[in-house]
């Protein structure tokens, strides 16, 4: 069953109609809510009343377009700066693990590696409830003792990006470990060999080699976040990100709005994806 | 020079320390505290297993409890068996331009969001959807027929959210087996099942266990499937902590069903490990 040995023709025939199944099982549910969004028709559903673009460019109820429907901007919005400042955090972090675990031998060093993998295998709903309880605690503490009102302690988007950085943190370690893996030292050597501290060392010869790994990470990170449902359903507040905002509408009912957004994430997302792709072959 | 690398050590450490301690190890303690609390009066709490004897002796919770791991192993396999055929055409039957196209045909969909493709499925499956529609235009049947809110819809959505999850380590492991080993078993009489029994399989076990530890914890952590494609005997565990936390506001309760979640999911995957001579470093790192 490798092109070397010799199969039957209909094992092949069937082991490739399989696939193409499979190909057709993975797309069929995005392309329906692609396809939808162009429906002239309150309902995301049959029979086809026509194209429209209203769902994205209309102005006027009961079609408002995604561009002139201000709560799904603002969620957007939310989701974008809560997204930013998750990737920034957890690939700060990210890059500093990666050289403790890649340069320094410790004792226990084989605890905190696993122990930073954990987050990875703790249901998001479970880290979730249990960033809330923590910080409720604390935010209660504060009050009963010192009568300070810890606000962003309270449910709200602080918690959200604490939330998602959480786990997203070891998944940025796990990328940028990999590369600074492949680094070969002798070149940092080098460097210091030619007069260079270690600071700028690690500056100028070091990171440059990492950044297409850290790049990687950071758009991961901004993904991931942008798309996190079950930690952020436990500590959302009153500012709701895009995921929050479309289940809350979508258990209200569906309109092709919801398809019209859904096309524009999926949009950016694989815009995103590609970028990083070209990028990461170009370096 | 001892000094200063000791002095980076201890600041490459720091962020570390913290992330852990503060967002991972403490809040989990601090929920297992709570988990161990029972309100007796206004404001007046006592350390009991009164929040766990409710949870064994309640049979709804029980039966949710129940439901929600073996629906879970069982979306777990199903994936399982559909990914890997799929896994191994990318990784040995198909070559060059190909392989990396349709490898990459298996991500691209993974980039949206848990709930537009739950979403996709909605429109597919309802009463009024795309597949009844469909089915009634080509005469198989003769009404609309609803094929959302039951388990199949739960199982089919769950088993399309994971299936990056097991696609993706399958076909890394799979591509390190080299060809030479599955021609020499050929070579040495064996059927392409016996190889595929005794020399593919063998070889893909790391790859199948870090893919069924992951498909496996989403499933059951699983929040939006389960709510959105159930129906209302369907109850999913993570809705109930839903409900305790955010609509009866019972802490203590909900604090209770989240560590035996937790509980859950570490009992299955180290069981897992165990049984197949993994290790979490070596499946996950």
């Amino acid at each position: 069953m490798i092109p070397t040995i010799p199969t039957p023709r209909a094992l092949r025939v069937i082991w490739t109609g399989y696939v193409a199944l499979f190909f057709v099982y993975l797309v069929l549910p995005l392309a329906v809510v692609a396809v939808f969004a162009f429906n002239d028709s309150q309902f995301p559903s049959l029979p086809w009343q026509g194209f429209t673009l209203d769902w994205f460019f209309g102005k006027t109820a009961p079609k408002i377009g995604v561009f002139h429907e201000r709560s799904i901007l603002g969620a957007i919005a939310t989701s974008a700066i809560v997204g930013a400042c998750v990737a920034v955090l957890s690939v700060a972090v990210g890059t500093s693990n990666a050289f403790l675990f890649n340069r320094y031998k410790f004792r226990g060093r084989g605890v905190l590696y696993v122990l930073m993998l954990l987050p990875l295998v703790v249901p998001g709903i479970v880290l979730g409830i249990s960033i809330l309880v923590f910080s409720s605690t604390v935010a209660n503490g504060l009050w009963d003792t010192a009568k300070i009102d810890a606000v962003f302690l309270r449910p709200g988007l602080v918690l959200v990006v604490l939330g998602q950085f959480s786990f997203i943190t070891t998944i940025a370690t796990l990328v940028i470990s990999a590369r600074l893996q492949k680094f070969d030292q002798s070149l940092e050597e080098a460097a210091l060999n030619l007069g260079a501290n270690r600071l700028t060392a690690v500056r100028t010869i070091t990171i440059p080699f990492l950044m297409p790994a850290i790049v990687g990470a950071g758009v991961v990170a901004f993904l991931m976040s942008f798309e996190n449902f079950n930690t952020t359903l436990m500590l959302v507040g009153s500012d709701a990100p895009l995921t929050i905002a479309m289940f809350d509408r979508l258990k209200e009912g569906s309109t092709p709005l919801l398809n019209a957004v859904s096309l524009l994430l999926m949009l950016g997302s694989s815009l995103l994806a590609l970028t990083l792709i070209a990028f990461q072959k170009r370096s | 020079m001892a000094a200063s690398a000791r002095l980076g050590f201890i600041l490459l450490l720091m962020p570390l320390l913290l992330w852990l301690t503060l967002l991972i190890i403490i809040p989990h303690v601090d929920m297992l505290m709570l988990s161990l609390r029972e309100r007796v009066g206004v404001g007046e709490y006592e350390t009991s297993i009164a929040n766990y004897k409710t949870v064994l002796t309640e049979p709804l919770y029980m039966r949710t409890f129940m439901r929600t791991a073996v629906m879970s192993i069982l979306a777990t396999l199903i994936t399982l068996l559909i990914a890997f055929p799929v896994s191994y055409y990318i990784a040995k039957m198909v070559r060059g331009r190909a392989r990396s196209v349709l490898f990459l045909l298996c991500l691209i969909p993974f980039w949206v969001s848990e709930l537009v493709r739950t979403f996709g499925w909605m429109i597919l499956l309802r009463e009024t959807g795309v597949i009844s529609q469909f089915l009634q235009w080509s005469g198989l049947v003769s009404g609309p027929v609803e094929m959302l809110y039951n388990d199949a819809a739960i199982m089919t959505g769950l088993v399309y959210t994971s299936m990056l999850f097991m696609v993706v380590p399958l076909v890394t492991t799979l591509d390190s087996l080299d060809d030479a080993v599955i021609e020499a078993g050929y070579d040495l009489g064996g059927s392409g099942w016996s190889v595929m029994r005794e020399i593919v399989i063998p070889h893909a076990v790391p790859g199948i266990v870090s893919g069924c530890i992951v498909v496996f914890m989403l499933s059951l952590g699983n929040y939006l499937t389960p709510t959105m494609l159930g129906g209302k005997d369907s109850l999913w565990f993570t809705e109930m902590i839903y409900s305790q936390f955010i609509v009866r506001f019972n802490w203590e309760l909900g604090a209770a069903f989240g560590f035996m979640l937790l509980f859950a999911s570490s009992f299955i995957i180290w069981a897992m490990l165990r049984l197949t001579g993994q290790t979490l470093e070596r499946t996950m790192g």
